[in-house]
């Protein structure tokens, strides 16, 4: 088995958690799909330490996070795929 | 796994088992700590659990008070209790409640004595009560006789991914085999709040736990000034990547597995429609919700951290598990199981779920946990609102 460095819960979520120290730009990363035990991989844009969670996907304002296939947030400024998802780029829904 | 039928806790007169043995002095209010904890300085193997209420509360605020002292008291990891006010006629409310499990329980007022004859005389009835429960014995018990609660803090993605799950995995092995399981936390269900209503068993539930969960909401809504993103997510929250209280809510969800819950119940309510899941009423803060769980009878207590919570409990032990990696390495002292192999697929869930049933059992057998052999004793009464 490749080692895993990003966890995706749900296949249809549009986000993956880094579960290495950290992962680097423009690294080759092994994805894992909880739901489903597929395998994707993505490359990186940015440095993502541990816990934070990355797109797999071009996503654009307005659009809704997708995690354990759920509704987590909305999208406030466009985010490439491979690059760094968290408070600067995604809100609440609720407040 | 086979999962072990037993453990070894304390009989009590009302047919309940603890996994601790505690001699508590618990004052009523707050101008009586000082009373306790002389108290328990005198006299060995008696714990006083202070606190900052107790005057002039009314209404629902109080009946919460009373309904925490009792329930504190009832709880079957205490052997015995004294009680200490200011007053005779609250002390006694509580002492007669604690009365009814048959367990040895004592009440003293301060006013018209004063401190110094007062922590006299409650020395000799406290050493009575300690030197007669230290003879006490552990018995084999039933597993059913464990009533675990859950609540998880500080968490972060590595939470809902693995050390939440490991709990939800716990509940699915255990729930079939007649123990009793407490989640709370209303306000960090915000987000998933539809999916757990869904998890009642039966309408009333549903039904209880949408109305508890919009009251809080309501609650929020009047009060907040513009909105909660600096409590929730906390700051620990989103350094661990956790970036909405819907991302929390959903792995905080992960802690009941794929159980209903059978009921809902108040702050520090005692459950009573048999084994099962239920859900309380509570503030998500660990201390309040813990303290709450433990005054509604429950004996052990599960706790996934991520960033590295540290909270403990004066009579419900606390077990800690985490799945971040940096966390089991850099807070080693506070983590009692480490389930970081999960991320590195070196562990499956059911593997981890089977460690922490073990690690369980021990804790309830009478190993000490981290937060025991640390010293925390975190004892936090919720308040409604403030006092007249």
């Amino acid at each position: 088995m490749t080692s895993t460095d990003i966890i995706i819960h749900d296949e249809k979520d549009n986000v993956g958690v880094v579960v290495i120290e950290e992962i680097t730009p423009n690294q080759d990363c092994n994805c894992w799909i909880m739901e489903n035990d597929k395998s994707v991989k993505i490359q990186s844009k940015n440095q993502i330490p541990l816990g934070h969670k990355i797109a797999m996907v071009d996503l654009n304002e307005g659009d809704t996070i997708l995690k354990y296939g759920h509704d987590i947030g909305k999208v406030v400024k466009s985010i490439k795929k491979g690059e760094h998802v968290h408070v600067h780029n995604v809100k609440t829904k609720k407040w | 796994m086979e999962i072990p039928k037993s453990f070894l806790g304390y009989k009590r007169e009302n047919g309940r088992a603890g996994t601790r043995n505690h001699v508590i002095i618990l004052p009523v209010d707050d101008i009586s700590n000082a009373c306790a904890e002389a108290v328990a300085n005198n006299i060995k193997g008696t714990i006083a659990l202070p606190h900052s209420y107790g005057r002039l509360q009314f209404g629902a605020d109080l009946e919460l008070h009373f309904r925490t002292m009792i329930g504190t008291g009832k709880n079957p990891n205490v052997a015995a209790v004294i009680v200490i006010g200011i007053e005779p006629k609250w002390t006694k409310r509580i002492v007669d409640a604690i009365a009814t499990t048959g367990k040895p329980v004592e009440g003293f007022s301060i006013e018209g004595v004063g401190d110094i004859d007062t922590i006299a005389k409650v020395s000799k009835k406290a050493q009575e009560f300690s030197m007669w429960a230290s003879e006490k014995q552990r018995e084999e018990c039933p597993l059913s006789d464990l009533w675990i609660s859950v609540k998880c803090g500080e968490s972060d993605t590595t939470s809902g991914l693995a050390s939440n799950p490991t709990v939800g995995n716990l509940m699915d092995k255990l729930e079939p085999l007649g123990v009793h399981l407490c989640f709370g936390e209303t306000s960090e269900l915000t987000g998933a709040e539809t999916v757990c209503e869904k998890r009642g068993k039966t309408p009333e539930a549903q039904a209880k736990f949408k109305k508890t969960w919009n009251d809080y909401n309501d609650f929020i809504l009047k009060e907040a000034t513009d909105d909660l993103s600096e409590s929730q997510p906390t700051a620990g929250n989103i350094a661990g990547g956790l970036t909405t209280i819907e991302e929390k809510a959903f792995g905080n969800f992960q802690k009941i597995g794929g159980c209903q819950f059978i009921d809902v119940l108040e702050p520090a309510e005692e459950p009573t429609k048999g084994p099962g899941l239920y859900f309380m009423d509570t503030s998500s803060a660990a201390a309040e919700c813990v303290t709450l769980q433990a005054a509604g009878g429950f004996n052990i207590h599960l706790f996934p951290t991520g960033q590295g919570n540290i909270i403990g409990n004066p009579i419900e032990p606390v077990i800690k598990l985490t799945a971040n990696p940096l966390t089991a390495k850099t807070m080693s002292e506070h983590i009692d199981v480490d389930v970081s192999k999960i991320l590195s697929r070196e562990m499956n869930l059911s593997q981890a779920g089977d460690e922490l049933i073990q690690s369980t059992i021990r804790v309830a057998n009478g190993r000490l946990t981290c937060a025991e052999a640390l010293g925390h004793k975190e004892f936090v009464m919720t308040k409604l609102y403030r006092s007249a």
